[in-house]
């Protein structure tokens, strides 16, 4: 049996902090802590945890710092940001420095648990992606690169593929619009596009596309897929 | 009346809060050292720390005044280029600039050079003063306005430059310069005084010693009076009885006669000398006054307010009565006036105003002055009327139809008769067109009639002298029929202009009363006052700190920097400046003070088309009229103004204490609630049951959300208003943020079913799609939060033409109709049924705040299909 995943939660509020290391053991985490960057950086350069919840207004070394050098040296522990709502630029700026996801603040202790289980999990995928993915009716056969929404088949142009595929990879997660169109249109086009394509793809598979309930928008940061 | 602590004579010791003091040296003639006795002075403060300088000191190189001068800093003269030369004035900016405790300002009477900002050195001084700064000055007593006719008459030269006596009177201090008339002469022959070469010979005359006497008495008795009226407020002040009849008071009568100017000085004088309060009066009959009687009163009534005295015009049957009245009135002991003049063929019928006045003056002291034209009056200019070729072809033209039928009539006609004829020519032409073209047809018909009916025929002899005798009668009875019947032609046009200028003032003061925006009133005032007194105008008020042309006629925006100067130092002192005035006349336009009760409230600056002088005295007056019911009309609508800016702080306040009770409760609650839950669970929470600890879990949670929801409105307001609200402006697809804002807002959403009609083929909207989510979240959250649970709200979307329209609609109550604008006030709620939650207050304000910023509007009303509530947000298709 593998050992519960180890958390680090970094956030200069002590009741932050405490709630925290409450509420996620007793979803059966481990929970260390850090009251701001540098004594993050530093545990973590002793030792290693499965993921970080990271709140961005640290006093001294910033948030969006803690990334950068964590990223920098080569890091990949998953990250989860604590952010103040109104700030889309900083959830931005987080997530295109390789943040993984974010909550704003201030949260539910269900929503934490679920991002926090998706950024776990993704990790596990990446590790060994499974050739079949299924969320609610929609299934993607990697392989046969087929795609089916409750058991019939949709009809897909390859970069609605590619884009679904995209979200697919990285489900649960929000991806950025300049990470998408990094990846999919490899940088230097505009998001009008990406907006388009996400409209076709809902009319393709959502059931009510006025209601999407696969392909989540966050407003003013990107898009997410329902895992 | 006792004088028992009189306030006002501790007032006059205190004077005007912050203004300079004033000390003059005063001295009888020139040479007798005043300027080296205000050195001597100014050098002994300097000694004591006083910050003493020289503004002007004239030394005219004596050795023993220029070494006095040394060790006394001196602010350097400023250049004035005049006709070719440069004159060298005392710069007063300088002055103000340094602002010393103490300056020196030598020869009170100066006058400046032309383009100065004063033409007279004596209003430099006054502004000296104001600006708080002591003035050391010297003067002889020559110049003094109220002795000039005297000086002129003692020493046959006459003093040009005067100094009114209130400059004197408002000193500070006076010292007299004292020399014997043999010391001064001595040192005019050591050429120790200083004589300009020009004035030589007229010079070498006034210094006689009978001369340098008498002046000498008068600047002693000058000095004296002056210190009788200090001694005597001193003991008012303190309440020290004196031998003074308090209640003194002469009342002079000014008549249009030439001379007025000399009787008021000499009132003065005789006033002075009794120690008596003062005051001018003109006394209206209702008898019709040409032009230049009118300016001639005019002229003494201002004179006599500059020397000190009241000006006051009184309406009687007669002068007599008047002048009686107003004595009696106002307990006045003596009485002023000139010595009539002898009409000899009037005197046996009516007593003279002088006459009448002795025989009822009863007590009341009688003074008649002799007449005297003093010859320091300038002659009234009056307005000559061009000849008017047409009058005299008009009574050329009646003089030969009265020709034509006598010679017409000749044969059955007497002669006389005919004469009567040519009478009726004669009195026509000085009907239709006045006095001089009635003489000419006077002088035609004489002609005419001695040509054509005096025997010898068609020769201007004559030959039976009864018939010289008839000539001479015609002559005599025409010239005199024309004199009246031209008299009583200009009565009627003097009374039909009054009544037209009558006639416009009130129309004037209506319109006025009906305006009430001040932009209109200016341009009514500018318009009248230009249309009337053919001038051209332009009207500033102040603005902060400025004074802004506000209207003009014919229009006029900018001022250059003379005149903008000269409006400044006119609001700032209320005084006139500018063109023609004593302050800056070097200025295009004259600027005149509005004045109200509560102050100067605006100026008025005036043009002419000409170079002629811009105002005559009845033109003055005109304009005063006009500027009085300007003025209160100004005053009426800042006054309605100002009511209306304490009204709306007054709302502004009572909304503020609003908002922190609404803020307060609005934080408080909630907190309660949490607080309560919160001690209840970690007290009692083994005696409760899972249900009820669960209950309190919950209201926590709820609770804290509220607060939540509450103070992310409070910031989203606070961002708002401070203006930290930047849209990030995107293309966006309006479904996708329909569906953002739906799943955000489904916790809230859970009975009320959303219906959504989204036009197919809406175009993408430039929008931030933060925020236009957080307006549908407000507005989604509004609408279930005002209808009845399990019904359905809907959002519609379609595009109306360039605009896209989205509307959310529930059914609830509605809105009352009234509110339909004020539900986007901040703080603004409908009155909450009890079982509705009530809402921040917030959310509709923040509604209207994000979508203006985003180029949108937002309105609301209520269904036209059915009950509920209908908000329309309305967008541009980019």
């Amino acid at each position: 049996m593998t050992p519960d995943p180890k958390i680090l939660v970094v956030d200069d509020e002590p009741p932050i902090r405490r709630l925290l290391k409450t509420a996620l053991t007793a979803q059966s985490w481990r929970v260390e802590e850090a009251a701001d960057g540098l004594e993050a950086l530093d545990f973590l350069r002793r030792s290693k945890v499965d993921l970080i919840v990271l709140d961005l207004g640290l006093p001294g070394l910033e948030g969006l710092d803690v990334i950068r050098r964590l990223r920098e040296a080569g890091n990949v522990t998953p990250i989860i940001v604590l952010s103040s709502r109104g700030d889309e630029k900083g959830k931005v700026a987080a997530l295109d420095l390789g943040a993984d996801d974010y909550v704003t603040k201030p949260f539910g202790v269900e929503e934490l648990a679920a991002r926090i289980r998706a950024a776990l999990r993704h990790r596990l995928q990446q590790e060994g992606e499974k050739p079949v993915f299924q969320s609610g009716p929609l299934t993607m056969d990697l392989v046969r690169r087929t795609v089916s929404i409750a058991g019939e088949p949709v009809k897909l142009t390859p970069r609605e593929y590619d884009l679904l595929r995209l979200l697919v990879a990285h489900a649960g997660k929000v991806l950025t619009h300049s990470f998408i169109l990094r990846e999919i249109w490899g940088g230097e086009s505009d998001v009008q596009y990406l907006r388009i394509y996400i409209r076709t793809l809902r009319q393709k598979l959502e059931a009510d596309p006025q209601r999407p309930a696969l392909i989540l928008t966050e407003q003013g940061v990107g898009y997410r897929l329902v895992a | 009346m006792t004088d028992a602590g009189r306030p006002d004579a501790l007032l006059k010791q205190l004077g005007p809060a912050g203004r300079g003091r004033l000390k003059v040296f005063l001295g009888a003639a020139p040479g007798v050292g005043k300027t080296y006795e205000m050195l001597v002075q100014a050098r002994r403060r300097r000694l004591d720390g006083v910050d003493a300088v020289i503004g002007v000191v004239e030394t005219h190189g004596r050795v023993e005044t220029d070494l006095l001068t040394k060790g006394l800093e001196r602010i350097p003269k400023k250049r004035i280029p005049y006709k070719g030369h440069v004159l060298a004035e005392m710069d007063l900016d300088a002055i103000l600039q340094r602002h010393p405790r103490l300056v020196l300002v030598d020869e009170l009477a100066h006058s400046n050079a032309e383009g100065s900002r004063h033409p007279k050195r004596y209003l430099d001084v006054e502004e000296l003063l104001a600006a708080g700064i002591d003035v050391y000055t010297t003067l002889n007593v020559q110049h003094l306005e109220s002795l000039n006719d005297l000086v002129a008459r003692i020493t046959h030269v006459r003093v040009r430059e005067t100094v009114p006596d209130s400059i004197l009177d408002r000193a500070d201090d006076i010292e007299l310069v004292d020399l014997t008339p043999e010391d001064l002469l001595q040192r005019l022959k050591d050429g120790k005084v200083y004589l300009p070469d020009t004035a030589e010979r007229a010079q070498r005359n006034y210094f006689l010693p009978g001369n340098l006497a008498a002046l000498r008495e008068l600047a002693l008795r000058r000095t004296a009076q002056r210190v009788d009226a200090q001694m005597m407020d001193y003991m008012r002040a303190h309440a020290i009885e004196g031998p003074w009849d308090a209640g003194d008071r002469l009342v002079v009568l000014i008549r249009g006669q030439p001379g007025g100017n000399a009787l008021v000085r000499h009132a003065r004088r005789l006033a002075d000398r009794l120690r008596a309060n003062w005051t001018a009066i003109h006394v209206e009959t209702g008898r019709i006054e040409d032009g230049a009687e009118r300016d001639r009163v005019a002229a003494a009534m201002r004179l006599a307010e500059r020397l000190g005295g009241d000006a006051r015009t009184v309406t009687a049957a007669s002068e007599a009565d008047g002048a009686l009245d107003f004595a009696r009135a106002n307990n006045a002991a003596h009485l002023v006036l000139e010595a009539p003049r002898n009409i000899w063929w009037r005197a046996p019928f009516t007593l003279s105003t002088a006459q009448q006045l002795i025989k009822r003056g009863g007590d009341l002291n009688i003074h008649i002055v002799p007449e005297r034209n003093s010859g320091g009056e300038r002659p009234v200019r009056r307005a000559i009327t061009p000849v008017r070729l047409d009058a005299y072809a008009g009574s050329l033209l009646f003089s030969a139809v009265a020709l034509g039928i006598g010679l017409l009539a000749r044969h059955g006609l007497d002669v006389s008769n005919v004469a009567l004829m040519l009478l009726v020519a004669v009195l026509a032409s000085a009907l239709a067109y006045g006095l001089v073209p009635s003489l000419f047809a006077c002088l035609i018909c004489a002609l005419a009639y001695n040509f054509f009916f005096l025997p010898p025929l068609y020769t201007l002899t004559i030959a039976a002298p009864e018939n010289i005798v008839t000539l001479g009668v015609f002559t005599m009875v025409a010239v005199i029929a024309s004199h009246l019947t031209a008299r009583v032609r200009m009565q009627a046009i003097l009374a039909r202009e009054r009544a037209g200028t009558n006639e416009e003032l009130y129309r004037f003061s209506r319109k006025l009363a009906g305006i009430g925006a001040m932009d209109d009133l200016l341009w009514a005032t500018a318009y009248q006052v230009a249309h009337m007194l053919d001038l051209h105008v332009v009207l500033l008020l102040p603005e902060g700190e400025n004074l802004e042309v506000r209207a003009g006629y014919p229009p006029e925006d900018v001022l250059d920097s003379g005149d903008m100067a000269a409006a400044r130092w006119a609001f700032a002192q209320g005084q006139p400046a500018g063109r023609g005035a004593d302050t800056l006349p070097g200025a295009r336009r004259l600027f005149l003070p509005l004045r109200t009760a509560r102050g100067v409230t605006g100026i008025i600056g005036l043009d002419g088309r000409d170079d002629g002088p811009l105002l005559t005295p009845d033109r003055q007056r005109l304009l005063d009229a006009l500027l009085d019911q300007a003025a209160l009309a100004i005053e009426r609508i800042q006054l309605a103004a100002d009511i209306d800016r304490t009204r709306i702080r007054a709302e502004a306040e009572r909304l503020r204490a609003a908002l922190l009770t609404s803020i307060s409760h609005d934080l408080k609650t909630p907190l309660a609630s949490i607080l309560g839950a919160a001690s209840s669970l970690r007290l009692y929470r083994d005696q409760l049951e899972p249900a009820a600890r669960d209950d309190l879990a919950r209201t926590i949670q709820e609770e804290a959300e509220r607060l939540n929801h509450f103070i992310a409105n409070l910031l989203d307001m606070t961002r708002l208003e401070s203006g930290a609200v930047a849209p990030q402006l995107d293309l966006i697809d309006l479904t996708d943020v329909v569906g953002s804002a739906l799943r955000r807002a489904a916790p809230l959403l859970t009975r009320h079913p959303v219906n959504l009609e989204i036009e197919e083929s809406l175009p993408l909207l430039r929008l931030d799609p933060v925020l236009f989510e957080q307006v549908l979240f407000n507005l989604l959250d509004n609408a279930a939060k005002y209808s009845p649970a399990d019904t359905g709200i809907t959002l519609r979307a379609a595009r109306e033409g360039d605009k896209v329209r989205v509307r959310i609609l529930d059914q609830g109550e509605g809105l009352p109709e009234s509110d339909l604008e004020r539900v986007f006030d901040k703080f603004y709620r409908v009155q909450a049924r009890d079982r509705q939650r009530a809402g921040t207050g917030l959310g509709l304000a923040i509604c209207r705040g994000f979508l203006e910023a985003m180029g949108g509007t937002i309105t609301a009303a209520n269904r036209s299909d059915g009950k509920g509530a209908a908000f329309t947000i309305t967008l541009p298709v980019p």
